[in-house]
């Protein structure tokens, strides 16, 4: 369904050419429903719309839904639903209008582009508004006539840029619900970006992990825990010269143990099958007098995988990018 | 045939906003009919205006000024759905390129036939004749002309993309030279020779020169049919920059 081969994208700032994407490889398969994750400035947005066909790509090649993007551009448009960062629909334009004229864009007739709106309308919770203009609406509605849009056509490869910005939580089920169905009823493969961890975690098949313009690590989000993060393994005791002992020990004895820090008095540490290593770490400090006072066993996040991988979390790293001002 | 039908669908996405509320045209209209009842009595006194009324003169210069100025506008509604994202999402769709510039251009033309209408009507109390065939004919001719300004004009906003300032900036410098270097509000004939030198190489002389003619029943090829060939021109090389520019931008 997608597929790149060192796909690269450069733009010239201040007349120096900056590399957004730097030679990026990509295998979607039909159905699958994969995330693209990271954070602002990584990349996902760049990549995406040269997959969609609305940025040329510096580098490298690419297949989308069985079209190269650089010669078969029209035919990729008609068989993708792209839903971008902005806001699709147009202001001074109803609700209905937009998603009966998007379907016609995508060659509807205008009876079942009709049908079609109907439908969506009810599943967004917007008939009821189905006359009023964009411009009129809050936030969230907006971003649900943009999704509505989006699966107008019924896509067989849709792409979402981080589709539940703006969503409440009862939206993004509903969103959750809408991309299931499709996928269920219609084989609908999916390709999202966000920088939202749950998000990531709940909706993906697959997650791909991308910092810095390149892809740094891709798989199941079980897997990628797994094997990337480990078990957190949290433990407190009475100051912070009993905890730098304790990592002493730690270091000593246990060697899966990773990414041991020491703050304060409270020590944490990533292990391979935590739930079985802390009675036996707990053991082990008794014997040798280190006295916790607190043990805890969390299982590993996706943005632990992040830190794992780069060192930072995804909110530092977000933090960072808007610090220096840049933009993906 | 799929750029007939995509302008269609384009067309008529732009025009809905315009049928519920149907009365924005009307309304601007009010720049048109300041010049026509604060300019008009002053060029109707000139005693060097040619024809057998001073408004079958002015008249046909003030439909084309509203073509103008209105297709103009086509990229300024475009930088409002570039800032918003709607433009990306019709850029995604497989809408022929061409269509999507033709189509809006048309969408501001559309409402020229009810500007064109309310302006005669206003003016037949005053002596003004109209010639319906000769009218159809001249909005036909400005409906080429608008497709090129509209394109040229959605060029200019793909350009300026995030610097509006940019796109106000060279739209008006150069809209009103070439309004006043046409003929289309005072005559050029008692001008300086620079200025009738630079009025030749415009190609909007040759088409309010047209719309004259055809306003007052003249249906000479010799005066209409460069105003024909000075629309199409403008509409080809309309087009040509404005798809070109839609190409690039997606570079």
């Amino acid at each position: 369904m997608i597929h790149t081969r060192g796909l690269a994208r450069d733009y010239r700032e201040k007349k120096e050419i900056v590399t957004a994407v730097k030679g990026i490889d990509i295998d979607v398969e039909p159905g699958e429903l994969v995330a693209f994750l990271g954070p602002n400035g990584a990349g996902k947005s760049t990549t995406l719309r040269m997959l969609t066909t609305l940025l040329r790509p510096t580098r490298g090649t690419a297949t989308v839904v069985g079209h190269d993007v650089h010669t078969h551009a029209r035919e990729i448009r008609g068989k993708i639903g792209y839903i971008g960062q902005g806001n699709g629909a147009g202001h001074n334009h109803r609700i209905r209008d937009e998603l009966v004229d998007h379907g016609r864009f995508y060659g509807l007739s205008t009876k079942e582009s009709k049908r079609r709106a109907g439908q969506l309308l009810e599943n967004f919770g917007l008939a009821s508004q189905a006359k009023r203009a964009i411009g009129s609406l809050s936030g969230g509605q907006r971003r649900r006539v943009d999704i509505a849009m989006g699966m107008m056509h019924e896509p067989e490869l849709l792409f979402l840029d981080e589709p539940s910005t703006g969503l409440d939580p009862q939206n993004r089920v509903n969103l959750a619900e809408e991309i299931a169905r499709l996928r269920t009823e219609l084989g609908m493969t999916v390709f999202l970006t966000t920088h939202y961890l749950e998000e990531a975690d709940q909706l993906a098949e697959r997650v791909l992990i991308i910092d810095g313009g390149e892809v740094i690590a891709e798989g199941k989000p079980a897997e990628l825990k797994a094997t990337l993060a480990g078990d957190r393994i949290r433990l407190g005791f009475a100051d912070e010269l009993a905890a730098k002992a304790a990592a002493v020990f730690v270091g000593e004895h246990l060697p899966t143990a990773r990414e041991t820090t020491v703050d304060n008095n409270v020590l944490t540490t990533a292990v391979d099958n935590g739930e079985a290593t802390l009675p036996k770490l707990l053991r082990g400090m008794d014997s040798v007098d280190i006295e916790v006072r607190t043990a805890s066993v969390r299982l590993p996040t996706l943005d632990d995988v992040f830190l794992s991988l780069t060192g930072r979390t995804l909110r530092d790293a977000d933090q960072s990018t808007q610090a220096e001002g840049s933009q993906a | 045939m799929s750029f007939v039908s995509d302008t269609a669908k384009v067309f008529v996405r732009e025009s809905r906003p315009t049928l519920y509320d149907p009365f924005t045209p009307v309304f601007s209209l009010v720049q048109p009919l300041v010049f026509l009842g604060l300019l008009g009595p002053l060029v109707a006194a000139m005693p060097t205006i040619p024809g057998e009324s001073p408004w079958q003169w002015f008249v046909p210069g003030i439909v084309v000024m509203v073509a103008l100025f209105g297709t103009a506008m086509t990229g300024s509604n475009l930088q409002y759905e570039m800032t918003t994202g709607s433009h990306e999402r019709i850029l995604v769709s497989p809408l022929n390129r061409s269509a999507i510039l033709v189509g809006k251009a048309l969408k501001e033309i559309a409402p020229l036939v009810v500007q064109a209408a309310v302006i005669v009507l206003v003016m037949l109390p005053f002596g003004f004749t109209l010639y319906p065939i000769g009218a159809i004919i001249g909005l036909a001719i400005l409906a080429i002309l608008g497709v090129g300004i509209g394109a040229l004009s959605y060029a200019l906003a793909l350009v300026s993309k995030g610097k509006e300032w940019l796109f106000w900036g060279v739209q008006q410098s150069l809209l009103f030279p070439l309004l006043i270097l046409s003929g289309m509000m005072l005559p050029l004939e008692q001008g300086p020779s620079w200025m009738q030198a630079i009025a030749k190489a415009n190609p909007l002389t040759y088409i309010v020169e047209a719309e004259r003619a055809l306003f007052s029943g003249d249906y000479s090829f010799t005066v209409v049919g460069p105003g024909i060939a000075a629309a199409a021109g403008t509409a080809v090389v309309g087009l040509a920059v404005g798809i070109l520019t839609i190409r690039r931008d997606t570079d």
